[in-house]
């Protein structure tokens, strides 16, 4: 009885020993975690433009969710006392539609704020598709070699060898017109790019010493593949989601303009440009703003992404 | 007399974030024509900053000052960029460290070479082909009308370094300046290079600085040596007297740690300590902190001594008895 | 090189077979009845469907379709549309011509605008210049290029009327295409201002397709400059005594090259992509208009068979500016 209580004493101590040392660690962890990110942001926020866009950013984000709230009027309303009213600061403008409204009378402010949110949305969608289908076929190639590797990069070749939107639209053209398979298309359009990267990463950490010492300790080949070798990976795959997020925008944007992405009456401003195109030389505005829409969008996204590269970049940090 | 080269308290600040660095401390210099002139010291003593700013070769956030910057009666800080061109690479020729690097990979060696040939000599065509192979035979590359078209890529570092001297040679220099001319290259090629460029020194009566951390190389090679430590002169002496009677510790201490001078057998003697940056800066003698024979005026001022004790930078140089 | 060149087309081999399984396999993933699709008739009669599906070869095992298509394709038989019932290969190689001379154009103001642009921002680095330079890239590289073409016509057509809306030409003007290219066959028709009205109807499209290529350029460039003017050759170069414009713009910019003209090479495929919009935009009659056109009147063997010429052309110019890489990069033609 003494001697089993004894043995108990030891184990819990023990093991109580262990939780502190794995609690230290865990500490450790975390205040190297926010070191590292509090470097980060010293970098980036060096980059003035890089801060410039990033509230851009947060601002548009706060629009798209605040939508119903912030939008002065419905968006699919046709007021039809009011076709094609110039905005607020020309002749024959009103307050009540501050940027005009466009061929049916509908307000172009209000469906401006509300196309903010198929943009981010989009951007989201395709880039979480790209850069999950993309990471995981790249570390695949990487880590299997041989075969599928070979398989895996010749198909993305394939891909590669066609100018994405002529891809994308053919794609468009099987799966039919519509926001979703504009989304499916860009996305596997733009997958190619993280394949490769991360193909490349992988390739040039595999042999590294750290990695070899992990697989020495027994380390099995997934916590390998996601501990291990994926964190090292990291930063370029950042950089170019940023950069496929304004290219998702602009190419979804650009089915719409075609007519092959967002079907009217979706207040899609490449769809919104495409309803206006007719009316470009009786009223500047249906077609100026929800292009200004997508271009300030996409600038705020492409300046994050070029402060991100800099800031995660070690080559370029000390120049 | 007037020196070929003659600078007077060169002093270089760099600008960065972190303030103002003085990488050059009130250094003085001069060489004459058919002189060898070593500067010794460790890397970060400011050995070649001061050769790059008479080159006018110093990025943007240099800033320079000198009381005297005299060459061939020239003031080099006077002049304007377009007349200190026609002295940079015609009068005063300069080497660097790493051949492979310091050669255009996207130019033929004849084409570099024919460069310099044609902007300080005028020569074109037929003549400057013919003075290309004339140059590439005299720093000794065999088949030399072959190499002309020869990219750099396809040669290796000690040939790309005879290249170098033979671009620096086209225009027949006053003043060569060899920045570490051999730290990058295999021990035998270092050997050939160094008697090249002695030879051709001898030949064409040239000045030749050598700017080298190496004391052997010092040893074969120079005449005048000056060791510098931390941006600044600590001590000049012709080579024999410094080998046999060093005025400086720091000096002493260097040549102390060649193995060719240990005196005992086992460990070499090494300078505890390292080179003092930016921010630790010590406030008279800047080998103080490093420094056996130091004592605690050495930390309030630091005298320069006469020629009879190698100029040293030293309030203790060392003496020695017949 | 020619064991270069030779690798390199080796290379392309599996991508050209992949093009076509892409292109083969499109009429075949299209929900709908393939026969159908493809003879854009209504109302066939049982007799006729049998025929065309003979014709088709779609009752045949799948690989043996394939491979009578690659034979097909290899004999230049790419199939006829089905609204012109005009062959593909011959429309395309209508169409082509213009879409190569606004390609071109637009390439060449690209590389003559972004390049020096490029420079200047490196040279001066950090300055007001580089800045401005820099900023207009950024914007540049984010723009919706079918909203720029149309804020332009309203600007440049609508408001000052210096250029056409659309077209290759005046209708004033009539003559026989010689070579295809507008520019050279304005001239050599003689007919007065003909060459003006096609450089005219030419200017805003090409500026539209170059925007992007351009800001690419002229990031790449300054980028390339920078790493270059911190390397060890050219501070040999400048302690040569050479002028500082022959040390940046040869000595330098020989080296920046090499990366600029790889991206100038990708460039082509992001050039034809624009040039879909472009051309819809100024009904420029080239062949992204024809593609979308074809879409969108589901004239399924033009878009199929445009679709892989398309790929089939970007890939040989990739193979081109592969082969220019290795004329400026000595290390590469050597090894």
């Amino acid at each position: 009885m003494g001697l089993s209580i004894r043995a108990l004493g030891i184990t819990s101590t023990r093991s109580m020993r262990k939780d502190s040392v794995r609690k230290n660690s865990l500490q450790e962890k975390r205040s190297v975690r926010t070191r590292m990110l509090a470097e980060f942001w010293f970098y980036f926020a060096e980059n003035r433009g890089a801060v410039i866009g990033l509230r851009v950013f947060a601002l548009l984000v706060l629009l798209a969710i605040a939508a119903p709230l912030v939008a002065p009027l419905p968006p699919s309303e046709q007021y039809r006392d009011a076709f094609l009213t110039p905005p607020v600061w020309q002749e024959g403008g009103s307050w009540k539609f501050i940027l005009g409204t466009d061929a049916v009378g509908r307000d172009i402010l209000s469906r401006l704020i509300y196309g903010a949110r198929f943009s981010l949305f989009i951007g989201l969608v395709v880039v979480t598709i790209a850069i999950s289908g993309g990471v995981l076929l790249g570390l695949l190639a990487g880590y299997c070699r041989g075969v599928i590797d070979t398989l895996i990069m010749r198909i993305m070749d394939v891909i590669l060898a066609f100018p994405s939107l002529l891809l994308a639209l053919v794609m468009v053209a099987i799966l039919g017109p519509g926001l979703l398979n504009a989304m499916i298309a860009i996305a596997i359009v733009l997958q190619p790019h993280f394949v490769r990267l991360t193909r490349a990463s992988v390739l040039n950490e595999i042999n590294r010493d750290y990695v070899t010492s992990a697989r020495v300790a027994g380390a099995p080949p997934l916590y390998l593949i996601t501990r291990t070798i994926l964190p090292n990976c990291l930063s370029p795959i950042i950089v170019q989601g940023t950069l496929s997020f304004s290219t998702a925008i602009l190419d979804a944007a650009a089915l719409g303009f075609l007519g092959l992405g967002a079907q009217p009456p979706t207040p899609e401003w490449g769809t919104m440009l495409a309803e206006a195109r007719e009316f470009i030389l009786r009223a500047w505005w249906v077609v100026t703003f929800p292009g200004l829409a997508i271009l300030l969008t996409v600038l705020a996204i492409n300046l994050v992404g070029d402060g991100l590269r800099d800031a995660l970049d070690p080559k370029l940090k000390k120049s | 007399m007037t020196h070929l080269l003659d600078i007077r308290k060169l002093c270089i600040d760099f600008q960065s974030a972190s303030g103002l660095f003085r990488a050059v401390d009130s250094i003085d210099m001069h060489c004459d024509s058919g002189e060898i002139l070593a500067i010794v010291g460790e890397s970060g003593s400011g050995k070649s900053v001061a050769m790059l700013a008479m080159m006018g070769l110093l990025p943007w956030n240099a800033k320079i000052s000198a009381e005297r910057m005299l060459f061939d009666g020239h003031d080099l800080l006077g002049l304007n960029k377009r007349e200190r061109r026609r002295i940079i690479g015609k009068d005063i020729g300069m080497i660097f460290q790493e051949p492979m690097s310091s050669l255009n990979p996207c130019f033929t060696v004849g084409f570099q070479i024919g460069e310099s040939l044609r902007l300080h000599l005028g020569l074109k065509g037929a003549r400057k082909r013919e003075r290309s192979i004339a140059l590439l035979r005299q720093v000794g590359i065999p088949a030399p009308e072959t190499r002309l078209s020869a990219f750099p890529h396809q040669l290796s570092g000690g040939m790309c370094q005879r290249v170098m001297i033979a671009m620096v040679l086209a225009s027949n220099p006053k003043l060569l300046i060899a920045d570490e001319p051999t730290t990058a290259l295999d021990v035998t090629i270092q050997a050939q290079i160094l008697e090249l460029l002695l030879s051709l020194q001898r030949e064409k009566d040239m000045a030749l600085i050598l700017i080298t951390h190496d004391m052997g190389v010092v040893a074969e090679t120079a005449e005048r040596v000056q060791v510098q430590y931390a941006g600044q002169k600590v001590e000049e002496q012709n080579v024999r007297s410094l080998f046999s009677a060093p005025r400086h510790p720091y000096t002493a201490a260097l040549l102390a740690s060649l193995p060719e001078r240990a005196r005992t057998r086992g460990k070499l003697p090494s300078i505890v300590g390292v080179v003092p940056g930016q921010f630790d800066r010590p406030p008279a003698c800047l080998f103080a902190p490093r420094c056996a024979q130091a004592k605690s005026v050495c930390n309030e001022n630091v005298r320069q001594q006469g020629a009879a004790h190698g100029h040293a930078l030293c309030n203790f140089p060392l003496e020695y008895t017949k | 090189m020619l064991k270069f060149i030779l690798r390199r087309f080796a290379l392309l081999v599996p991508t050209f077979l992949g093009i076509t399984i892409v292109a083969f396999g499109f009429v075949r993933i299209l929900p709908g009845d393939p026969v159908l699709l493809m003879a854009g008739e209504r109302g066939l009669t049982p007799e006729r469907y049998q025929r065309l599906l003979e014709e088709f070869g779609y009752n045949r095992p799948l690989w043996q379709q394939y491979i009578d298509y690659l034979g097909d394709l290899l004999r230049g038989d790419f199939g006829n549309s089905f609204v012109t019932k005009q062959p593909v290969l011959s429309e395309f190689f209508t169409l082509f011509p213009a879409t190569v001379e606004l390609s071109v154009c637009a390439m060449v103001i690209a590389i003559i605008v972004g390049i020096p642009a490029g420079i200047v921002a490196a040279s001066k680095r950090g300055s007001f210049w580089d800045q401005s330079i820099m900023g207009t890239a950024l914007v540049g590289y984010s723009m919706p290029i079918f909203w720029w073409g149309l804020l332009l016509i309203i600007v440049f057509s609508g408001w000052l009327g210096w250029t056409p809306i659309s077209g290759r030409i005046s209708l004033v003007y009539f003559f026989q295409a010689k070579t295809g290219f507008m520019l050279i066959d304005s001239l050599l028709s003689g007919q007065d201002g003909a060459f003006l009205s096609a450089l005219r109807h030419l200017i805003l499209p090409s500026l539209v397709l170059a925007t992007i290529p351009l800001a690419v350029i002229a990031r790449q460039t300054r980028s390339a400059m920078l790493e270059v003017l911190g390397e060890d050759y050219v501070r040999t170069a400048r302690a040569k005594g050479l002028s500082t414009r022959r040390v940046v713009g040869l000595h330098a910019l020989r080296n920046a090259m090499i990366p600029v003209i790889t991206v100038i090479g990708l460039s082509v495929g992001t050039l034809l992509a624009g040039a879909i919009l472009t051309e819809t935009i100024f009904s420029w009659p080239g062949i992204g208009k024809w593609m979308v056109h074809s879409i969108s009147r589901r004239d399924y063997q033009v878009v199929q068979g445009g679709l892989l010429l398309i790929a089939v052309i970007v890939m040989v110019v990739n193979l081109l500016v592969d082969m220019a890489y290795g004329l400026i990069n000595p290390r590469i033609r050597h090894n």
